[in-house]
């Protein structure tokens, strides 16, 4: 035992914080909410199981005429839109800063980073005012080219659009480091190559530049997929009262099931779908990976 | 063949010739994502500089009347603003200093000793990395509250202490530092600790910054737990109290624009002193955006 401890014991002690936190306040948590997820809990009485089992999976997705089920619906027309064009806009902006001068490069990096860095509450509150029916610049657009007025986030039909407009033309800050990052470590070759086979710009970015970036690609669908399945500030603070639910998304309904309903067992049936949902876009990023080019 | 070579030789990074000479049409194209970008920015910080009491004027404003009559009724009539800003930087500012020293020595024990259930500890910790927090919410309210901690800023600061991405990070970073420095420091007698202490951290100064920048940053930005956590006002973050001026100051817009510009502001003017750190910072993969 001493010899063990005399070997090993700094070793413990290096991991021991980060390790005593992570327990406390990850690992226990996410295997309790796992539990909770098959139980009627109350603050007052505890966990108390319930028959079926299952029960709270079935009332996740039922209560409410199955409002669960209408509020995936909306995190994945959100999930498609925005990732969709996350990844457009981030590949053809790094793409056109990627031939400037360094200088010019950095301060078009630094000027689609910079809203990047504060809070998506703030930046849902500045959305929210450009959306406002009465005051807002998106109407004051419309009303210059003649035409009336839209009540962008208390119309129930198109609340959600305008929610998911505002995450579109939030430009992708990360795409466009990592995009830019990654054509800057692309090999000479390649292009003095395709120079001497007379290959024309457009076709050397399509036929070099995109394939070889395949990786961060996939990394950003990845990283931008997960990030819309969770999306919360932006629809909390756009669309408190969320028009008749038109825009109700998973992490909304958790948050209201789980602490304005107290509804906990619900909630973390419910967490733990938005869970599998995650881990099914990782798995999928890992297969692909697996058939991944190298260079 | 002069002229293709010069064209590869002047940014040191290739790219197609024909790209290389940028028209009036990119030029366009990236002004006008560049306005869009800061646009929204731009325009809250414009009507937080203009007096406004009620309605905003139905023509947007587009220039701002630099005067400060919004900020000083906002600091006025809210009785918390700055409680809200220490609290924010209170708890950011201990969650980073937490991560950076413990990050760091967890790092290097993973990436650089071997002892038993190492691949274990480690494989329990990657695991967690992309389990959505929403999962851990109700169970965290649960340990919180019998702690005593609801409605205190340390039920913030304990669970954020937890963010595993700092001990992924240093251990990637780590790993790519040769051994042979800390050999030679034991065969001269240093002690574990003074090998970790003197030739381990001086080397990860890069790491630790694009660490403690990121923690910083979404400490600060921080909302779901925090609304959850903290009920009276005067317990806010800056996120929480910002959200909850709507529901105050109805119809004084004012002092909401003044409310949210001044949140943003602190991460605005640190990301223009450390522009440098941050997006080294993505690269090393520690921030999204």
């Amino acid at each position: 035992m001493r010899q063990f401890l005399r070997k090993h014991g700094w070793s413990y002690l290096f991991i021991l914080p980060s390790m005593t936190t992570f327990t406390v306040f990850v690992l226990i948590p996410v295997l309790w909410a796992f539990v909770i997820s098959f139980q009627r809990y109350s603050l007052a009485r505890g966990g108390r199981w319930i028959d079926p089992f299952y029960a709270n999976y079935i009332d996740a997705f039922t209560q409410l005429n199955s409002l669960f089920v209408r509020s995936i619906q909306n995190t994945l027309i959100y999930t498609i839109f925005t990732v969709t064009a996350n990844i457009i806009v981030g590949l053809a902006l790094a793409s056109m800063i990627q031939p400037l001068s360094n200088r010019m490069r950095t301060f078009f990096r630094a000027a689609y980073y910079l809203p990047a860095v504060t809070s998506a509450l703030v930046i849902g509150m500045t959305w929210a005012y450009i959306f406002n029916a009465q005051w807002g610049f998106a109407n004051y657009l419309l009303r210059m080219i003649g035409l009336p007025p839209v009540r962008w986030l208390s119309n129930p039909d198109i609340a959600l659009a305008s929610v998911t407009l505002s995450a579109i033309l939030t430009v992708p800050a990360t795409a466009i480091v990592l995009y830019s990052a990654a054509m800057g470590s692309i090999p000479t070759e390649f292009y003095e190559a395709a120079d001497l086979d007379g290959a024309s710009g457009i076709q050397k970015w399509w036929n070099i530049t995109v394939p070889l970036i395949k990786s961060t690609t996939l990394y950003l669908v990845v990283l931008y997929t997960i990030a819309s399945f969770e999306v919360f500030e932006r629809i909390y603070v756009m669309v408190p009262s969320g028009v008749g639910n038109a825009t109700q998304t998973i992490v909304t309904q958790i948050y209201n099931n789980g602490f304005k309903d107290l509804n906990f067992g619900v909630a973390s049936a419910q967490a733990f779908v938005l869970f599998l949902m995650v881990a099914a876009v990782a798995v999928i990023q890992f297969r692909f990976l697996r058939s991944d080019v190298e260079y | 063949m002069a002229t293709t070579t010069t064209s590869m030789t002047t940014t040191g990074v290739s790219w197609p010739a024909r790209l290389r000479r940028v028209n009036w049409g990119v030029w366009l194209v990236l002004a006008v994502t560049t306005v869009i970008a800061l646009f929204p920015m731009y325009w809250l910080f414009v009507n937080a500089l203009t007096p406004i009491t009620s309605t905003p004027p139905l023509t947007p404003l587009l220039w701002p009347a630099f005067k400060l009559e919004n900020i000083q009724r906002l600091l006025g009539g809210t009785k918390f603003y700055t409680q809200w800003m220490i609290n924010s930087l209170f708890i950011a500012f201990v969650i980073t200093a937490f991560h950076i020293v413990f990050d760091t020595m967890a790092g290097y024990a993973f990436a650089k000793r071997r002892f038993p259930l190492r691949n274990l500890l480690f494989g329990l910790v990657l695991s967690t990395l992309m389990i959505p927090i929403h999962v851990t919410l109700i169970p965290l309210y649960i340990i919180t509250r019998s702690l005593g901690l609801i409605d205190n800023i340390w039920a913030v600061i304990l669970p954020g202490t937890a963010q595993v991405f700092g001990i992924f990070l240093m251990r990637q970073y780590i790993q790519t530092l040769p051994s042979e420095l800390e050999d030679a420091a034991r065969i001269d007698g240093a002690s574990e600790f003074g090998v970790f202490w003197n030739v381990i951290l001086p080397l990860c100064r890069p790491a630790m910054a694009a660490l403690a920048i990121f923690t910083f940053v979404r400490n600060w930005n921080d909302f779901l737990w925090p609304l959850i956590a903290l009920n009276k006002p005067q317990n806010y973050t800056i996120t929480v109290g910002v959200a909850n001026l709507q529901g105050e100051f109805m119809t004084d817009w004012g002092i909401i624009f003044a409310g949210a510009a001044l949140a943003a502001l602190p991460m605005i003017i640190f990301f223009l002193a450390f522009q440098k750190y941050f997006l080294e910072g993505v690269r090393m993969g520690a921030l999204k955006g």
